[in-house]
């Protein structure tokens, strides 16, 4: 009896003074990342894979030593798809928690919420999704792709002869900001090359929207007045019911393709994707990508996904907004070893200029100037089993115009990041 | 290689059939883009029969059966091969297969291929094939040069109600493109023919629809018309009831799937008992535990439900992770069936019809005939005077809960082949099956029924003319003022008790 309590006794202590230990390393070694990513409500869908991306990424820096001798420590925060929230875990996450980067959003009207509190407080935030432009903050690297590096690519590939020679066009969205401005830049760009009012339709949807006969009745009629091709900025899960009422009513991508700013290889996750190859997709990245960085990116996931049991794990997917948090975390660890410091002005400056072997294949580089990644523009069509087969892609990186010029009053901005804009 | 070489080399092949069907294939595989897509033109215009083989793996996206070399198509070339492929099917002997690639060539075919299918048209014997024919070469033949074929082409056009017919009339009515008066005033009497014909498919098609939407608002809210309608329970949870019952689906499909492939068709009919057990089993569950504590108190029944129905969508999003799953249609409810050329009847659609209106009937069956149905209508119209008659009423109100969520499962299964099947699911369709059952009346079953395909008609005769984001908000402000005026819904329970 008295041996037995004397052993507890001892592992106790034992246990306590480890854990004091422990403590005294992680507070005076480790420098804290925040990640603010939807993990509940409507934007868990794309946001959780975000998440365990950057958690991968920062397990694989701290692995090989870490970030100038010190560890990187996540501190996750979850802002449950509620815009407000965000600004108010992202102050907590610069305040309270005292991160030296955030990782995280996905829809913009979250950014446009956390925008002011970064520039307030001068934090750092890396957004890792394609995005309207119209920004361009010097507290936020937009790791993502801006309009010219995505849409506008889309849709002169849709007016060659191999994506199809498209006369019409049917834009169709979620009600908000990103499918506005991005139609709206769309819409001027398609003028610019000659094609009428009458052969753009522009249709709304709200978020959630889940009955598309309508539409896709209307997308028929449409393109009886001449080859047509679809240019989808619906958003998150609407895009299931969209392809499987498009598939049902015998519309196929040989007749009206489809090319989509927002359905990756996550989304198609959750449908039988027979019935829609050939329908496209515009992105930087696609998981199919062949090469050794890619490959390496890929089983490394899959393996995490095993390790972490994440759900889904057997069938775990890479897509674009995973390799730009990936392509962020470590362009940011990079700038911090040149800089020596997590002082944000340090590491703003040291991104400037910032290289990285991406899986998409490209060595990617930070802008000099405008916070935007140079990217290469992949168009993928859908095939049987999920994935996308590249069928275009651009000859090399492009560097990105978040002020697109098709938008009036653009050609007046300054090319470099400046506050409150 | 040159161009002279290449013929001769094309011609050789052509003595050898036996070596053409790899030939071929190897020379396709090995062409620039470009190249492949004339490729496709010429053997479209020129059909051989030993090319059929290849222009079949090259639709399902193979180079041959076993042939593992990757094969990359895009759109362009997808629809070359089909319109090849139906070029080279016009040769099978089966005249369901002439059929078939004759309608393909009505979309597709090029004026290369005119004096092949002029060729065909004259030897076909099934009068379904040469009728099909007859109206591809018409499609063509608006541009001939002799205006007697012009006019009978035109004429032709006239009779089908395809949507293509009026776009190529209207190009043909375009100043400068006609010049032969009869031709131009036959155009637009066959435009006028064609336009009527699509005007009567736009509005079956709207019909459609409607009553396509009213059924899946009926699914959903025919649960709630138990819980809340009957029982009077606030019951926010209802929509993760549907979802439980998606859910099953998915699961249910997974088993089959492992344990018996063979009956993976009919995943959805083995879905329906288990989802229906699965809902029905939680909700007796909550009404035990928690619901029946808080009878006569609604906002704690509001708020406690609420709570709940966040407790059952974390659940599920730590169970299953919160990424939407795939539930797959089973192949009887994919695709649809052609009424008329611009009007598709998409089976999943047809068969979730049939099933809302099984439902009702199931349900109205259960309370309108047998002892739980009476002993139900009988808590609700009096509690105290049920129970004095020896009605066991916690009971009842277990199982009519029971009831409730349990078909609520059942519109789980319905709306999995249809739509999204996330943690989220129940949300997006709670509110409207509240509004289901307030604009039909509170404590009727006949009110939802009403009121489900009402809102649905009215939602998709809206959505054409101002947008479905303005048609949603209008709706919504419809049925607000309808309920201002007429607080107890389209129908109202009759009699004096109504407490």
């Amino acid at each position: 009896m008295k041996r037995r309590s004397l052993i507890k006794a001892f592992t106790l202590s034992a246990s306590i003074a480890a854990m004091g230990l422990s403590w005294s390393i992680q507070a005076a070694e480790t420098i804290k990342v925040g990640i603010l990513h939807s993990l509940s409500g409507t934007m868990a869908i794309s946001e959780t894979s975000l998440k365990d991306m950057a958690l991968m990424t920062i397990e694989q820096i701290n692995a090989k030593g870490g970030v100038n001798g010190k560890l990187l420590e996540p501190v996750v925060v979850d802002p449950a798809s509620n815009w407000p929230l965000f600004a108010e875990k992202g102050r907590q996450l610069l305040t309270q928690d005292k991160v030296a980067v955030v990782f995280g959003c996905w829809t913009s009207v979250s950014r446009k919420s956390v925008l002011p509190v970064f520039e307030e407080l001068n934090g750092l935030l890396f957004y890792p999704v394609q995005y309207e432009g119209e920004e361009m903050s010097p507290n936020v690297f937009y790791t993502g792709a801006a309009p010219n590096q995505q849409a506008i690519p889309a849709v002169e590939y849709l007016m060659s002869d191999d994506g199809g020679a498209a006369k019409r066009y049917f834009l169709l969205g979620t009600d908000y900001v990103y499918p506005r401005t991005t139609n709206k830049i769309l819409r001027a760009f398609l003028h610019s090359k000659g094609v009428a009012d009458k052969d753009i339709e522009e249709v709304y949807t709200p978020f959630g929207h889940s009955d598309y006969q309508t539409i896709v009745a209307n997308i028929k009629k449409f393109s009886a007045g001449g080859k047509t091709a679809v240019i989808s900025t619906v958003n998150g899960d609407s895009n299931v019911p969209f392809y499987k009422e498009l598939a049902n009513q015998g519309l196929k991508a040989t007749d009206v393709p489809v090319v989509a700013f927002s359905v990756g290889e996550e989304e198609l996750r959750g449908i039988d994707t027979k019935p829609l190859v050939g329908h496209l997709a515009a992105w930087n990245y696609f998981e199919s990508v062949d090469n050794p960085v890619n490959s390496q990116f890929v089983a490394d996931w899959q393996a995490y996904a095993k390790a972490k049991n994440l759900p889904g794990a057997d069938k775990a997917v890479t897509n674009d907004p995973m390799e730009a948090t990936y392509v962020g975390i470590h362009m940011w660890a990079q700038a911090v070893e040149k800089a020596k410091s997590t002082d944000v002005d340090k590491v703003r400056e040291a991104l400037a200029g910032q290289t990285f072997k991406a899986p998409s294949g490209y060595t990617l580089t930070m802008d000099k100037s405008n916070h935007h990644l140079h990217k290469p523009v992949m168009i993928g069509e859908i095939q049987d089993d999920g994935q996308f087969n590249v069928v275009w892609e651009t000859e090399q990186p492009l560097r990105a115009q978040p002020w697109s010029p098709f938008i009036p009053g653009n050609d007046k901005r300054p090319d470099y990041a400046v506050k409150g804009n | 290689m040159p161009k002279a070489l290449q013929r001769l080399f094309l011609g050789l092949l052509l003595l050898l059939p036996l070596a053409v069907q790899a030939a071929d294939a190897d020379y396709f595989i090995a062409a620039k883009a470009n190249e492949q897509a004339r490729l496709l033109q010429d053997w479209a215009a020129q059909p051989d029969p030993a090319r059929l083989e290849l222009l079949s793996s090259l639709q399902q996206g193979r180079i041959a059966p076993g042939d593992t070399r990757k094969l990359r198509l895009n759109n362009r070339l997808r629809g070359l091969v089909d319109n090849a492929l139906a070029s080279h099917q016009l040769l099978s002997t089966d005249s369901a297969v002439r059929l078939a690639a004759a309608r393909q060539l009505q979309k597709s075919a090029q004026p290369a291929q005119v004096a092949f299918l002029d060729r065909r048209f004259a030897g076909e014997a099934d009068a379904s094939v040469h009728a099909a024919l007859a109206l591809a070469l018409a499609n063509l033949q608006l541009v001939d040069s002799d205006p007697a074929v012009r006019l009978a082409a035109v004429r032709l056009l006239g009779e089908t109600g395809d949507p293509m017919a009026r776009t190529r009339l209207q190009t043909l009515l375009e100043p400068g493109v006609e010049s032969t008066a009869s031709v131009r005033t036959a155009a637009e009497t066959s435009l006028a023919q064609v336009k009527r014909k699509l005007l009567i498919g736009e509005l079956l098609g709207q019909a459609f629809s409607g009553l396509s939407l009213g059924s899946i608002l009926l699914l959903a809210a025919l649960g709630l018309a138990i819980t809340f309608g009957l029982l009077g329970v606030i019951n926010m949870a209802h929509g993760e009831m549907l979802m439980l019952g998606a859910y099953a689906t998915y699961v249910v499909q997974i088993l089959v799937q492992r344990y018996a492939p063979e009956a993976i068709a009919f995943y959805p009919l083995i879905a329906l008992p288990v989802a229906f057990a699965v809902s029905a089993g939680v909700g007796m569950l909550l009404e035990r535990t928690v619901i029946r504590h808080l009878y006569g108190r609604p906002l704690e029944t509001l708020l406690a439900t609420w709570g709940i129905s966040l407790i059952l969508i974390q659940t599920i999003r730590l169970l299953f992770g919160a990424q939407n799953v795939e539930v797959a249609n089973p192949a009887w409810l994919s695709g649809g069936i052609q009424v008329l050329p611009n009007l598709v009847l998409p089976y999943s659609r047809l068969v979730i019809i049939a099933f809302a209106l099984f439902v009702v009937v199931l349900t109205w069956l259960l309370l309108n005939r047998t002892r739980l149905g009476l002993n139900v209508r009988a808590v609700t119209q009096n509690r105290n005077m049920a129970a004095c008659c020896g009605v066991p009423t916690g009971r009842v109100d277990m199982l009519a809960f029971g009831l409730g969520s349990g078909i609520a499962g059942l519109g789980g299964v319905a709306l999995s082949q249809i739509g999204n099947v996330g943690p989220d699911l129940g949300q997006s369709y709670i509110i409207d099956s509240f509004l289901v059952v307030v604009l039909g009346g509170v404590g009727q079953l006949a009110g939802s029924l009403w009121a489900a395909f009402g809102l649905g008609i009215a939602n998709k005769l809206l959505e054409p003319q101002i947008g479905a984001v303005l048609g949603k908000i209008l709706i919504l402000a419809l049925i607000i003022l309808f309920i201002q005026k007429r607080p107890q819904g389209l129908f109202a329970l009759k009699g004096r008790v109504i407490d």
